[in-house]
């Protein structure tokens, strides 16, 4: 059984920093069917649509009646574990850097034997395992053995940190703790066990509500940090960036309105300056010691958590430049994720419905609590998840983008 | 039945020797090959109308390029990209080219280089499921695969590494007899039990080494071996099967369990008639995979087998008696003729040193292309001395 582990010991900073590794990353176009699955927290293997055979490794055709009508289907991950083995030597260096390591053989009950990391909990052959998919620091997927049973210390493995972004033993930074987004994420963070939290204000003179609640926080340290102003953002990094491990870019401003209800572009300016070029300068400024730090032991740089809005898929118009600023940042969110990759630091996209603020007053039910999308915010870390489109709305625009993109586009714009 | 392979010989045993790192290509190492067999046969390049070429680094060539690096100018030409399974799939093709007639001398050729960094690299690169399944898991490579059906043939079949062990011993004790190999230091059972481990329950001396290196042999009639005065083996039969038994879950069987009877039936001889053996040996558990299923003994029963045979050269089942792979070094798609290159040494009289004693009938097996979670290709070849 994994133990729970008090506060990890921190390096002595003037020891030399490991260099961040990755595990191989190379893929064929077929197996990304197992990386798309698992960015959105899903474990999906082909299956064939004529005859119902489920196959893994991935490849172009159904290997028992050759159809080439196969598609990646949700699978319960259920196994018995034939074999494990420890590895103590690798031709890697990733690995090389993480001996040893353990693995298993297992038989899905949905048919295939595959190869999978094996978590510490799970009993040596025979047994009895729930695999899953995971992305790895490379970004890729892999597949994980995971016990049965949860156990409550499951997610301290050591090789399962390798695959998550546990907010647990970290350091991090909520850009803004004024939103009741923003004072959600701090005490969801703090409950999940974040070590220390910086929470951004950008007005540091005012007391916001819910600034002496958030004070009162033992991990708490409110730091000034507006991110429309370059040098306030350098030197918010220049005094905490060589230590956070997990930042969340939670900031943003929105306002309703498309093109023709307005006059001007400030609005959509101010917009773009928070939600489009607030990203810009937290990236610039914040990136670089971050992916200096992505192998710093047990508790380093790990994750960047994007909040973004599933309008960047496709443009509502009744918050039309909203919509914009968004997909704006989506793309640019992309880019520092290819950025972050080398490193190993996840970029975490999340994408939701309305949440249930004032801006979105005039929206009917189901809204996003802030408490709750906080607490999808912090599993999907737990879980190591790339892309999340957390509530109902968000979860159904992604099925309506994903079956019909133009169709999507024509239904929004009625 | 299928016809026959009367009147097919192999000839001219050839070994370019091993070394642990070369800075040469494999085009390098083939060639070495390939003059030796003009050397020793005194046949002149001309004579040679038939080519077969395994390799795994030769790329981005094939057998064909190879072919200009040479000046050769071949009728028929194959390249057998089957690992482990090259030397009894190349004695298969070159044989059915002879007997159709489409060649009437064909040199086989296996080697490989080694670079410091190669064998990371062919790793990496092996196969479209080894890269997206297996080599991001650990980058163990085949270290890996073969643990998971070590731990799993042991915990099945009550094998222990003791077991493993006497193998790894007595093919050490075969290596020290013969001057190609690489390993020149007597092994005891107990340095084999106290190696570190490599992939649990794989210990050092369970893995085999990468090396370069190089083998050779030729194929053609008995009448052509005759007119050259070359010693030759005869070929009685020889099967080959891939993907075998693809539902198993995990690998415990291979395709000689599916067709050995028809290879004992067309050799004319039993498992009890053969002298010596030649097994593929990347791991020691498949040596015990293959003596099951070759018929030496029943499914599960290698244990005691092992526990029961002495494996050296003057033992009573003689095993890997250049020390096979594990002794000698694994020299890429070369380790897959090794024992094809012993077993015509075997039959021909020119082990010296570590001759079996009337050595008349001997077996060799190839097993070969971990594509995934288990070894795809094995073949057999049944050979008779003259």
């Amino acid at each position: 059984m994994s133990e729970p582990t008090s506060r990890l010991k921190r390096k002595n900073p003037l020891l030399r920093t490991r260099l961040p590794t990755l595990p191989p990353a190379a893929r064929s176009r077929v197996a990304l069917g197992l990386t798309a699955a698992a960015a959105l927290g899903r474990f999906e293997l082909q299956q064939c649509r004529d005859c119902g055979t489920v196959q893994y490794p991935p490849r172009e055709a159904c290997q028992s009646c050759l159809s080439t009508k196969i598609f990646w289907k949700p699978q319960s991950g259920e196994a018995e574990l034939l074999a494990s083995t420890v590895l103590h030597h690798s031709n890697d260096l990733f690995f090389r850097e993480r001996l040893p390591w353990r693995l298993g053989l297992a038989r899905l009950a949905c048919g295939p034997t595959v190869v999978t990391h094996l978590h510490a909990d799970v009993q040596n052959a025979p047994a009895r395992l729930r695999v899953t998919a995971r992305l790895d620091r490379a970004g890729q997927a892999v597949l994980v053995g995971l016990p049965d049973k949860e156990n409550v210390n499951m997610a301290e493995d050591r090789q399962l940190r390798e695959f998550t972004c546990d907010p647990k033993h970290r350091k991090v930074l909520v850009t803004d703790g004024k939103s009741s987004l923003g004072q959600a994420l701090v005490k969801a963070l703090a409950a999940a066990g974040a070590e220390l939290i910086w929470v951004g204000h950008a007005e540091p003179w005012k007391r916001f509500p819910g600034f002496d609640e958030l004070q009162k926080l033992p991990q708490v340290t409110l730091v000034p940090l507006d991110v429309t102003d370059s040098k306030n953002v350098r030197a918010a990094a220049a005094e905490i960036g060589a230590k956070v491990d997990i930042l969340v870019s939670n900031a943003e401003i929105h306002r309703t309105h498309g093109i023709a209800d307005r006059q001007g572009v400030e609005t959509a300016r101010a917009e773009m300056d928070v939600n489009y070029f607030g990203l810009l300068r937290l990236a610039q400024e914040f990136g670089p010691a971050m992916r200096a730090r992505g192998a710093d032991g047990l508790a380093s740089a790990v994750a960047w958590v994007n909040l973004l809005s599933v309008y960047a898929l496709a443009n509502f118009p009744p918050h039309g430049t909203f919509s914009a600023s968004k997909a704006a940042a989506q793309s640019l969110a992309q880019c520092l994720r290819a950025e972050m990759r080398p490193a190993g630091v996840r970029v975490v996209n999340v994408f939701p419905g309305p949440i249930d603020d004032e801006w979105n007053q005039l929206l009917p039910p189901p809204k996003l609590a802030p408490a709750a999308l906080a607490g999808a915010i912090v599993s999907a870390l737990r879980q190591g998840v790339e892309d999340l489109y957390p509530g109902d709305v968000a979860q159904e625009w992604l099925e309506r983008w994903r079956d019909n993109p133009k169709a999507l586009e024509k239904e929004l714009s009625t | 039945m299928r016809q026959p392979y009367d009147g097919v010989v192999l000839a001219v045993p050839v070994t370019v020797p091993y070394v642990r790192y070369s800075i040469r290509s494999a085009h390098w190492w083939l060639t070495k090959a390939f003059s030796s067999l003009l050397e020793k046969s005194k046949l002149k390049k001309e004579q040679i109308d038939g080519l077969t070429v395994s390799s795994f680094t030769l790329a981005p060539d094939t057998a064909i390029g190879f072919t200009q690096h040479i000046g050769l100018s071949p009728r028929w030409l194959d390249h057998v990209p089957l690992g482990g399974a090259s030397g009894v799939v190349a004695l298969r093709r070159a044989a059915r080219a002879l007997q159709a007639g489409d060649a009437e001398v064909v040199a086989c050729l296996a080697g490989d280089t080694n670079h410091v960094d190669s064998f990371r690299l062919t790793l990496a690169n092996f196969s479209q499921f080894a890269r997206d399944a297996v080599y991001p898991y650990g980058a163990g490579g085949p270290n890996a695969s073969f643990a998971f059906l070590t731990a799993h043939y042991m915990q099945r079949y009550g094998a222990k590494r003791e077991d493993f062990g006497k193998l790894c011993v007595a093919q050490r004790a075969n290596a020290l007899r013969y001057a190609h190999a690489l390993f020149r230091k007597e092994l005891t059972l107990e340095e084999y039990l106290l190696a570190r481990p490599i992939a649990e329950p794989l210990h050092l001396f369970d893995c085999v080494m990468p090396c370069a290196g190089a083998e050779a042999f030729l194929v053609l009639s008995e009448e052509k071996a005759k007119g050259l005065k070359l010693p030759f083996a005869r070929l009685l039969g020889t099967i080959e099967r891939h993907n075998a038994f693809s539902a198993d879950p995990v690998q415990l069987r291979a395709g000689w369990a599916l067709d050995r009877d028809e290879l004992y039936a067309q050799a004319g001889h039993s498992p009890r008639d053969i002298d010596f053996v030649q097994a593929y040996d990347d791991y020691p558990v498949i040596t015990l995979m293959q003596l099951e299923d070759l018929g030496f003994c029943g499914k599960g029963e290698g244990p005691a087998f092992v526990r029961e045979h002495d494996f050296t050269c003057d033992g009573d089942f003689p095993l890997n008696t250049s020390g096979g792979q594990l002794s000698a070094g694994q020299a890429g798609a070369a380790g897959g003729f090794l024992g094809m290159v012993e077993a015509i040494r075997q039959l021909t009289g020119e082990a010296s040193g570590r001759q079996v004693a009337d050595a008349k009938i001997g077996l060799v097996s190839g097993f070969g292309m971990i594509n995934y979670d288990r070894g795809l290709g094995s073949g057999a070849a049944i050979l008779e001395s003259s």
